[in-house]
């Protein structure tokens, strides 16, 4: 099977760069997977897990915020956060959803503009999903 | 003429001053290596953002609906400034530079008949700022208790630059850092970010990609990240250039302390030799009177 080059990088630190066979992304319309000879795609991503498939077995990673780009060459993913899915402990994962009640809070103020609201709504209810996935709950539930 | 321990005082005193401008210089040499491996660490994201957005904007930029924060608002009167300096001194000519390209930037700016404000994000700046621009001063930035610079702080930054920005206080926004060239270069540069400008680099291939959800929606999501990224390069990149230049002023100043030593023991030794003449002839010409 066709490889194809995989970067995992977020503004800090580059987190992945190794031959994939194939790299699950939690895109913003729906999960999608890339293996070798895609299509070149640009798609932004919701916050989730992405499971990078290689000939050492598979690797998850949770990401949230930025976009994938998946050309010829390969796909790199640019996150605004990503960690390996191993390093997300249950702080971890509170804090991101703390982070995204704020901006839901924040976003409450722009009364006229749904917009930014249900965004930042989607947002919490995505990271939510994601702490399903990988088995951490939200301590407190309830969201509006 | 001071006395033999004023002068032995005043070269110990000497003497630990340069011990410590020593231990300065290194702690700001092993900062600098970090600050310098994180500036490394980021550069891979910041390329491939630029070059996917570059696409993005030579596509979208061009068409009516582009994104005011690509396109601007149509007008350039109100300009946002924002200095980005450090939160301590003691690094040469650093966090003056920078204040003073600020400075004459904003200057010309009044001069052409545009309204000034200015954020500063560190607080050295931010002194220097106030001293002569404090009617334009219109917030500060807070980062004493930052001890490493995360992403996290620029997304605060640009969180806020976002909202000014979609309240219509200001139609352009450029920020100041110093960018670092080597340990004894540091240019202090202005970077437009919004409107925001992507370059493309000559010569790339421009593939056709598909996008998901659409173009704008994609240009409408990334563009305000754009604005963190940019501030995050730059806080960063002024990271670096801040040890750098405390290390070379440090070095210069443990030199500086290193000569005014030698020179304080020759005066040293000279009095105590004039001291020791002089009770000589004390000596010899009291035995001659005998």
């Amino acid at each position: 099977m066709a490889n194809l080059q995989f970067d995992l990088v977020s503004p800090e630190r580059r987190l992945a760069s190794l031959e994939a066979t194939e790299v699950r992304i939690p895109g913003a319309d729906g999960d999608m997977t890339a293996m070798a000879d895609h299509a070149p795609t640009i798609t932004t991503l919701r916050p989730g897990v992405l499971t990078v498939v290689h000939a050492g077995g598979e690797d998850d990673y949770v990401v949230s915020g930025g976009f994938a780009e998946i050309s010829a060459g390969g796909v790199s993913v640019l996150a605004e956060q990503a960690l390996p899915k191993g390093e997300v402990t249950q702080e971890v994962f509170d804090e991101m959803i703390a982070s995204a009640r704020k901006l839901h809070e924040k976003a409450s103020t722009f009364e006229n503009e749904p917009g930014p609201v249900d965004d930042a709504a989607k947002l919490i209810s995505d990271m939510v999903a994601m702490g399903t996935h990988i088995g951490l709950d939200p301590k407190q539930g309830n969201f509006g | 003429m001071p006395s033999l321990k004023d002068l032995k005082n005043r070269i110990e005193s000497v003497k630990s001053t340069r011990k410590i401008t020593k231990a300065m210089q290194m702690v700001a040499a092993a900062k600098l290596r970090r600050a310098q491996d994180a500036a490394e660490a980021s550069r891979p994201y910041t390329e491939r953002f630029n070059a996917v957005m570059a696409g993005l904007a030579a596509s979208v930029g061009s068409s009516a609906g582009a994104p005011k924060l690509l396109a601007g608002t149509g007008a350039d009167q109100v300009h946002l400034l924002v200095v980005l300096t450090a939160e301590r001194g003691l690094c040469g000519g650093f966090n003056g530079n920078i204040a003073k390209l600020a400075r004459a930037h904003a200057e010309k700016l009044l001069a052409a008949g545009k309204t000034v404000k200015i954020v500063t994000v560190g607080k050295k700046g931010r002194d220097a700022i106030r001293r002569d621009m404090g009617e334009h001063f219109v917030h500060h930035v807070d980062l004493t208790e930052v001890k490493r610079v995360a992403y996290s702080d620029a997304q605060g930054i640009a969180q806020d630059i976002l909202t000014r920005f979609d309240a219509g206080e200001f139609d352009v926004a450029t920020i100041f850092f110093a960018e670092f060239q080597n340990v004894v270069t540091q240019i202090p540069t202005a970077q437009q970010i919004i409107p925001a400008s992507f370059e493309a680099e000559e010569g790339a291939e421009t593939t056709l990609y598909d996008y998901e959800p659409s173009e704008e929606a994609i240009l409408a999501d990334l563009l305000p990240r754009g604005v963190a990224t940019a501030i995050f390069s730059a806080l960063l990149e002024n990271g670096a250039s801040e040890q750098g230049a405390r290390m070379s002023a440090m070095d210069n100043a443990t030199r500086n302390a290193g000569e005014m030593i030698d020179k304080l023991t020759i005066e040293f030794n000279r009095s105590r030799q004039a001291v020791i003449t002089n009770e000589l002839i004390e000596i010899i010409s009291g035995a001659e009177a005998l």
